[in-house]
Parts: C-alpha cells; structure tokens; sequence
C-alpha cells in the first residue's frame, strides 16, 4: 500500500464490491413483493367502425372507440427500489380468426415523485384499437385491465395487473 | 553465513560463476539493488559481509536507462521494473502454472455463459441497451438479463428484445398488441416508450408483425449502468485492446 497506483487499485476494488452488495441488497430485499393494487375502470363510451386499417396492412378492419375512467391508487407499491411504474391499459377479446387478441389502448409513465393518486376521467384511447380482421363486431366479451410493468433500480422488472376489471360488449353493427 | 535477507528462491547457484554473475559483478554490484549478486563470491574472493536491504524502486544504473519525460509515469516506468523482474524470476514450472491459471479462469467463465444460456433459453442472457428508445425506464448502457422459455406466452405489456430480419442489432421495446391463433401462433407489435409511433417503420420492408422467432428474450432483470463498459469498448476500439491487453498482462505477471 505504497504507492498511489496500489492504493487507488484497492479503493476501486473496494468501492464496486460495496456497489455490488447494494445493488443485490435492493434486488433481494424487494423481490418477492406483491404489487398488485385494487383498480376501478369505468368505460362510458363505446363506438365501432370498420375502415382500412392505416397503421399496418391495408385491409379492412373493425376500429374501436372507447372512452374510459379509471381510479387508482398506486402509492402503496412505490418503495426504495421502484424507479417508475410504466401503466397500460389493455383490451383482451377473442375472435373467430384469432383466440386470444390483446391490444394496449393508453399507457402512462408514473416517475417516482409523481403524484400516485390516479383520477382520470374520459380519457380517450391513445393508440387506434384495431382488430386484425373484423372480431369486434358482435363480440360480447372485451375485457379491460389495466397493469403496470414495475421498473425498478436494479432488479426483476415484474408485470402486476390490478385487481378489478372492466368488460364491455359491442351491438351487432357499427 | 551468506546474506539470505532478500534472496529470491530459485536463484542461480551459488557455487558456480555463471555468466549471469559475472557480468553482474562487472557492473558494480548495481548499487545494491541485486542481493543475489552479494553470493557471488564464487570465486571466494569478497569477504562475506552483511549486504544492506535491497531498496526498492530504485533502477540499475546502467542496464536499463529508462528516464521517463513525464514525471508523474516515473512511478509506473518502476512499477513496470518490477514486473520485468518478478517475470525474470520465475522459472518454467510457475510460468506454465501461470497459463494454466488463466486458462482455467477463461474456461470456467465460459462455462457460466453457456449455463445462463442454457438456463434461460435464450442465445443471449444478458444484453445492453444501446439506444435511448426506452427511456426512462432503461438508459443507454444498462444491462438487462433475459431469458426466453418457450411455456412463457408473450403477452402485451412486456419487453421483448427481437432481431429483424436482415439486421445484427437486437431491439429492445415493449409489446404493444398480439394476436395468437388456436394452434399458438403469435404475431405482435411493438413500440419503444420514448417512441411516438410503433414499430412497423423498423421492421423489413412488407413486414407488419414480429414473430415468436425473432424473438431474442424477455427481460426479465435489470442492472443499471454496469454495461456502460460495453459501450466504450464498442465505440474506441483502441480502448478495448488496451484493457485487454493490461489485462492479460497483468494475470500472466502477477505471482498469484
């Protein structure tokens, strides 16, 4: 220990396994938690149009409009080791070509910081609800959940999804 | 009794005049710094007398003049010495234990990567992200570890890091829709966080959805920052030979 360069070699040393043992402490002290929370989604508005799909392949498609509600209250799952909590709200129906469809309708970026009190009311989607052929037309059973992806500062990045769902059901024509 | 302070093990026998302590006895003795050279009374002509403790960090005078301009590298220039000598000083044996030592460390780190692999399922368990696509969950250099067993469907909501067709850089973004028929065959979108718009301008000409196998891995885990070496290396070429090249250096040299 005599000379700078072997002095500094020890402090770097020490300096990542300390960093190491930090970074496994938050891992392990938050990975086996339940972050679910109980969620109230309210749609008001439903609509349904078939026209050429614009964003993919050019065929025609049911395209649905949903106007929602939705009431959380997310500030039991921040902790430490929660870096943001990236929402989505997603639409999962089943077809006559397809079994099982999921859609993500609107999604939302939570910082830790942010106000974790969720209130928003008619929010429209934002990405266009396109089937892959024509399924929504007539289907009875579109549910919505909403779920968040728990980004943390280092660990297991899980997928919760709330605990409280919305359905909803299109008539038979558009 | 001759000196035995600081006497390296395996050094020449003391009994014979070798040409190594010949000419070591015609520089002078080196102003002390070779104490092996005080058993060279070979010939039996120097009284024994007490040696005065090697000092360290102190060149030999004429062999190698090594006068570094820069002040503040002289302490590496000696550090350097040092090395040269301990490598002079070992003898085949611990020179081969040496090598098998770094062999040893190099396959039993492979050994871990092919068992992640194995274990994970996917041909690339840990990756760094390389774009700033997924902030601000994800910065460029953070490492992501994956994996990619097939009883786990993908399902929207999740990261999925996939390879186009045609390019060598694996992407990763979220799933924004899937579409799976009976028999299990999925085709979905995908959209970065930081992005406006989906995918579909990234994919191969005529391609609107990604498939089960372009998928590389799911992530699963999360480091931040560590892969930020990665990049480095990946973006001054130079700087990777040379951290490899003090590396290997240092592991071969080095006694233990």
């Amino acid at each position: 220990m005599n000379t700078v360069l072997s002095r500094a070699n020890s402090l770097f040393a020490f300096s990542l396994s300390v960093m190491a043992a930090l970074t496994f402490g938050c891992f392990i002290t938050t990975a086996f938690k339940d972050r679910s929370v109980p969620v109230r989604l309210h749609v008001s508005r439903i609509m349904l149009k078939n026209v050429e799909d614009f964003t993919g392949p050019r065929e025609r498609s049911d395209l649905g409009f949903i106007t929602f509600d939705i009431t959380a209250d997310l500030e039991n799952i921040f902790d430490w080791n929660v870096k943001q909590l990236f929402l989505y709200l997603s639409a999962e129906y089943s077809t006559k070509n397809n079994a099982l469809n999921q859609v993500v309708l609107w999604d939302k970026i939570v910082l830790r910081g942010d106000n974790p009190k969720l209130l928003l009311k008619d929010m429209k989607t934002k990405y266009f609800f396109f089937d892959d052929g024509n399924g929504l037309k007539g289907n009875r059973n579109v549910t919505l959940t909403l779920s968040w992806n728990v980004v943390p500062n280092a660990g297991i990045l899980p997928l919760v999804t709330g605990s409280g769902l919305g359905r909803d059901s299109w008539e038979s024509d558009y | 009794m001759r000196d035995f302070e600081s006497k390296p093990p395996n050094h020449d026998g003391p009994k014979f005049l070798t040409h190594r302590n010949s000419t070591r006895r015609a520089r002078g003795g080196s102003a002390g710094s070779r104490p092996g050279s005080g058993s060279a009374d070979a010939s039996g002509s120097r009284p024994v007398r007490a040696r005065p403790v090697r000092q360290p960090f102190r060149p030999p005078v004429t062999s190698r003049p090594l006068r570094c301009p820069f002040p503040p590298l002289d302490g590496l220039a000696m550090l350097s010495l040092d090395f040269l000598d301990d490598v002079r000083r070992m003898n085949k044996r611990q020179l081969y234990y040496q090598v098998l030592n770094f062999g040893m460390i190099v396959s039993s780190a492979l050994m871990i990567w092919k068992g992640l692999m194995v274990i994970t399922g996917s041909e690339s368990p840990i990756v760094v992200v390389l774009s700033g696509s997924m902030e601000p969950a994800f910065h460029r250099g953070d490492l992501l570890f994956l994996t990619n067993r097939v009883e786990d469907p993908i399902r929207v909501g999740e990261i999925v890091v996939f390879r186009i067709e045609g390019r060598e850089i694996p992407i990763v973004h979220r799933v924004l829709k899937i579409h799976e028929k009976q028999n299990g065959h999925i085709k979905f979108l995908t959209k970065g966080d930081n992005n406006a718009v989906d995918d579909r301008g990234l994919y191969k000409q005529g391609q609107h959805w990604l498939e089960k196998k372009d998928v590389v891995g799911r992530a699963r885990g999360f480091v931040p920052y560590i892969g930020i070496v990665t990049i480095l290396m990946n973006d001054y070429p130079k700087f990777k030979y040379a951290v490899l090249f003090l590396l290997g250096l240092f592991v071969l040299v080095h006694r233990e």
